[in-house]
C-alpha cells in the first residue's frame, strides 16, 4: 500500500512541477475515455447486429422505395429511392416549421403588443389567448384542430366556397394554381427592382446627411415597386392565368382537380405549431418591451420624434435584443415539435423516414441517426441564422 | 490530483461493468430462458379483433393470441401463461430485435426481405390474407378497376400493405394519394369521416375494423384480391431451439383439427389405435417432445387448453362475425390450404 502511495506522490510532485501537463493531461484523459465509450458501443452494436444477421450499411439509400407519398414539393413516386423519399420528408418538414415559424412571429409580435394594451378588453383578450393556449400539450392541439374542427368541413360535393375560387373540404383546401408565361423575365425583374431601390434609399440617407433633405423614401420606393414590374409585363409580354380548381365526379367519388392542394394534415400541424409557438414568442415581446427604460421614450419624445419613430427607432431596437435569444429558443422547438406530424399522417421526415423507410428496410440505427443528424443540423442552421440577427441588432457600443 | 486519479479509476471501474453488462446479450437458448422466467413474452397488435384483441378486463384474444398461448401450455404447461405486448406495426419487428419480445404473432406478413435481411425467421402461416379495398356502398364501384384518378387511400404505416397499394395503382396507371397513419383507429377514423375515399388493409382486417365504422352497412368490401398476406407467427433468427418449438406447437394445433381431435374429446382420444392421433395425444412411447426437448404431454396441453385450429377459428373469426366463411383458411381435405408438415 505504502508502495502504491509512493507511487502517487512521485506522479503528484511530477504534475506541479509540470504545470502544462497538469493542465492538459485530465481533458486528455477524459477526451480518450469519451472517445473509448462511443467506440466500445459502435462495436458492440455491429457486432451483436451481425450477429443476429440483421443487414447493416447506408447502401439501402439507393434502393427503390416502392412506396408513394401523400404530398410532396417535389416529384416522387415509387419507382425513387430512399433516398428521394428523404429528401421529400425532409422538404416537408422544412415546409411546415417555415410557416409555423412565419405565422408564429406575426401572432407573437401582435399578442405580445396586445397583452400590453392600455385597453382592458384587449390585453384582457390577450391574456386569455396565451393562457390558454401555451397549457394546452401541443399533441392534443394538434388532434383537437385535425380530429375536432377539420373534421367538421363538409364533403367535396358541398365545399365550403370562399370568393368563388377558394374551395374547402373534408379532404382539403383547394386554391388556384399561377399559370405564368415568361416568368423568369418577372422575377429578374423583381430583382433589378429590388436593387434600384436600394441604391435609392442610399442615396437618399447620404442626402439627408449631407443636406438635410428628407426625401419621401417610403412612397417613392413603393412607386418603384409597382411602375419597374408593370413595365416588364408590358415589354416581355408576362402573363398571369389561373387554373381554377374544379369538381370531378367519377364513379361516385368526389374530388377537385387542377389547383393546387393543400392537405387538411399540413393544415392543422402548422395551425396548432404557430398558435402554441405564438404564445411563448408574445411574452418574450413583453417582456422585451417592458425591458426598455421608461426614459428612453421620454428621452426620444423630448427631441421631437414622432410616437412611430420613437417606437421603430428606439423602442423596437433595443427590445429586438431582449427579444432575439428566446425567441431563437421557440423557433427550435416549433422545428422539433413539427415530428409530431407522425400522429396525424403528414408525410414529415419522421412519417415517411424514420416511419415507412424504417419499417420496410429494418436499419433502425442508421435511419434514426440520419434523422437525429437531421434535426441537429436544422437547429444549428437555424441558431446560426439567429445569432447572425441578434449580432445584427445587438448594442454597438461607440 | 490525488481526487483526480481516483475519478479516473471509479470511471474506468464503471466503464468495465458497463462492457460486461453488454456481453450479456449472448444468452442461453430461449425455451431455457422462458422456463426460468415463468411466462412467454409475446408481442401481438394494439388490438385487431378476431386475431389479437383486449376486452374490458385486460383479457386478450384471438387467433394470433391462441398460437402465443399453445407456446406457454407447451413449454410452461400453462397456457395463461403469456405475457402479452401490444407493438404497432411499426415497433414490431424492432422489440423482437431487441429481446423483448420472445414470439410476435402480429397478423405479420411472411415475405422475403423480412425474413433474410432483419435477421428473423417466420415459423409457418395461420392465417392466409389477401389485401383488399372498402369502399362507401353509395359511390356505386363495383370493382377496384373502378378507381379513378385523385382517389384517396387510408391505410397503416410501415405494412406491405403500403407497397402493394403502390404496385397496384401503379400497374392500372392510377394516381392515388395515400394517407397513412400509425394506429389502425385513427385509420378508421379518418375513412369514416370522408377524409379517404377508399380504406386498403388486409381482407380479414376490413372485416373486423368494418364492424367500428359508425354504419357498417355502409360500407362494402369489394371481391378483389390484390396481394397474397401470409400471415404467422416471427422468431429471431438463429435460435434454432426455440424456433423448432414455435413451429410444431403451430403444426400440431393445425394437425389435430385434421385428425379431429379437439379440446373435448382428447382424453377419450388417448385410448385411439391411429399412431397419428397417439402421436397427437402424446401416448406411451411417441419421442415428439423428447426431440423438441420438452416433456411427452406438450401436445396435449395445447390441444386440452386452448383446442384444435378450428375451434380457435370458429370462436375467434367465424362467430364474430369477421369472416363466417373459411376460405383458403380451410383443411386442404376441405378445400383450403391449410396443409401442414406432419408431426412425427
Amino acid at each position: 500500500m505504502s508502495f502504491l502511495q509512493n507511487k502517487i506522490e512521485k506522479i503528484d510532485q511530477y504534475l506541479s512541477d509540470h504545470p502544462k501537463v497538469k493542465f492538459i493531461l485530465p481533458q486528455a484523459l477524459l477526451l480518450v475515455f469519451i472517445f473509448s465509450i462511443i467506440g466500445y458501443f459502435s462495436f458492440n452494436a455491429s457486432s451483436n447486429l451481425s450477429a443476429r444477421g440483421i443487414d447493416t450499411g447506408f447502401g439501402f439509400l439507393k434502393n427503390k422505395a416502392s412506396f408513394d407519398i401523400q404530398f410532396s414539393m417535389i416529384e416522387f413516386d415509387s419507382s425513387m429511392s430512399y433516398a428521394r423519399a428523404y429528401l421529400v420528408g425532409l422538404l416537408n418538414t422544412i415546409l411546415v416549421s417555415a410557416i409555423g415559424i412565419l405565422f408564429a412571429t406575426l401572432l407573437g409580435f401582435f399578442f405580445g403588443i396586445l397583452r400590453l394594451s392600455s385597453n382592458p378588453l384587449a390585453s384582457g383578450l390577450a391574456t386569455v389567448y396565451i393562457e390558454t393556449l401555451r397549457n394546452i400539450s401541443l399533441l392534443l392541439q394538434i388532434f383537437f384542430w385535425y380530429f375536432t374542427v377539420l373534421r367538421l368541413l363538409p364533403s367535396a360535393e358541398n365545399s365550403i366556397v370562399l370568393f368563388d375560387f377558394v374551395y374547402a373540404n373534408i379532404k382539403g383546401i383547394y386554391i388556384p394554381k399561377f399559370v405564368w408565361t415568361n416568368l423568369n423575365y418577372f422575377l429578374y425583374g423583381l430583382i433589378f427592382t429590388f436593387i434600384c431601390i436600394y441604391f435609392f434609399n442610399k442615396y437618399a440617407n447620404n442626402l439627408r446627411e449631407r443636406t438635410g433633405k428628407q426625401l419621401p423614401k417610403f412612397s417613392i420606393s413603393l412607386g418603384l415597386l409597382i411602375l419597374i414590374p408593370f413595365l416588364i409585363i408590358n415589354i416581355f409580354g408576362v402573363g398571369l392565368e389561373f387554373s381554377y380548381p374544379k369538381l370531378d365526379i367519377q364513379m361516385g367519388i368526389a374530388n377537385y382537380i387542377g389547383g393546387v392542394s393543400i392537405i387538411p394534415e399540413l393544415i392543422a400541424l402548422a395551425f396548432a405549431l404557430s398558435l402554441y409557438t405564438s404564445t411563448f414568442i408574445a411574452e418574450n415581446v413583453r417582456a422585451g418591451i417592458l425591458g426598455i427604460d421608461k426614459g428612453q421614450k421620454e428621452a426620444a419624445a423630448s427631441i421631437g420624434l414622432t410616437n412611430t419613430q420613437v417606437l421603430r427607432l428606439i423602442v423596437i431596437p433595443q427590445a429586438l435584443r431582449i427579444i432575439i435569444p428566446p425567441t431563437t429558443n421557440q423557433y427550435l422547438n416549433l422545428t422539433k415539435n413539427s415530428s409530431l406530424a407522425a400522429a396525424i399522417a403528414y408525410p414529415d421526415i419522421v412519417l415517411v423516414f424514420a416511419g415507412t423507410a424504417l419499417m420496410q428496410t429494418g436499419r433502425a440505427i442508421e435511419i434514426v441517426t440520419i434523422t437525429m443528424l437531421t434535426y441537429l443540423s436544422l437547429s444549428i442552421c437555424i441558431s446560426m441564422f439567429m445569432n447572425w440577427y441578434n449580432n445584427k441588432v445587438t448594442l454597438t457600443e461607440r | 490530483m490525488k481526487n483526480l486519479i481516483k475519478t479516473i479509476c471509479s470511471i474506468s471501474v464503471f466503464a468495465f461493468i458497463l462492457a460486461s453488462c453488454g456481453d450479456g446479450g449472448k444468452k442461453a437458448s430461449t425455451v431455457d430462458a422462458t422456463k426460468k422466467q415463468g411466462f412467454v413474452k409475446c408481442g401481438v397488435s394494439q388490438g385487431l379483433p378476431g386475431f389479437s384483441n383486449a376486452d374490458e378486463s385486460g383479457k386478450w384474444t384471438g387467433i394470433d393470441v391462441d398460437v402465443c398461448r399453445a407456446v406457454a401450455a407447451a413449454v410452461l404447461g400453462d397456457a395463461n401463461k403469456v405475457k402479452y405486448t401490444p407493438l404497432s406495426a411499426k415497433e414490431r419487428f424492432t422489440a423482437l430485435q431487441a429481446g423483448e419480445i420472445d414470439v410476435l404473432s402480429r397478423n405479420t406478413t411472411w415475405t422475403l426481405e423480412r425474413d433474410a435481411a432483419i435477421g428473423l425467421t417466420f415459423v409457418g402461416v395461420n392465417f392466409y390474407d389477401g389485401q383488399g379495398f372498402m369502399v362507401r356502398k353509395k359511390t356505386g364501384i363495383k370493382s377496384v378497376n373502378d378507381f379513378k384518378d385523385g382517389v384517396k387511400v387510408c391505410t397503416n404505416t410501415g405494412t406491405t400493405t403500403e407497397l402493394n397499394m403502390a404496385d397496384f395503382f401503379k400497374s392500372k396507371g392510377v394516381k392515388y394519394e395515400p394517407v397513412v397513419f400509425e394506429k389502425a383507429d385513427e385509420v378508421v377514423q379518418a375513412y369514416d369521416s370522408g377524409r379517404c375515399d377508399t380504406y386498403t388493409t388486409d381482407k380479414s382486417g376490413l372485416a373486423a375494423q368494418r364492424t367500428k365504422l359508425t354504419k357498417p352497412d355502409d360500407h362494402v368490401v369489394l371481391p378483389e384480391t390484390i396481394s397474397k398476406e401470409p400471415l404467422g407467427p416471427v422468431v429471431r433468427q438463429g435460435d434454432a431451439k426455440w424456433e423448432d418449438v414455435v413451429r410444431w406447437s403451430l403444426n400440431v394445433w393445425i394437425e389435430a383439427e385434421e385428425y379431429g381431435v379437439n379440446s373435448g374429446n382428447i382424453d377419450a382420444m388417448k385410448d385411439s389405435k391411429n399412431p397419428a392421433i397417439q402421436r397427437i395425444v402424446g401416448a406411451e412411447g411417441t419421442k415428439n417432445g423428447e426431440a423438441l426437448g420438452l416433456d411427452q404431454e406438450w401436445s396435449y396441453r395445447i390441444i386440452k387448453q386452448i383446442g384444435n385450429y378450428g375451434e380457435s377459428y370458429k370462436k375467434n373469426i367465424a362467430d364474430t362475425g369477421i369472416l363466417p366463411d373459411r376460405g383458403p383458411n380451410n383443411l386442404w381435405t376441405k378445400g383450403g390450404i391449410l396443409y401442414v408438415p406432419p408431426v412425427r
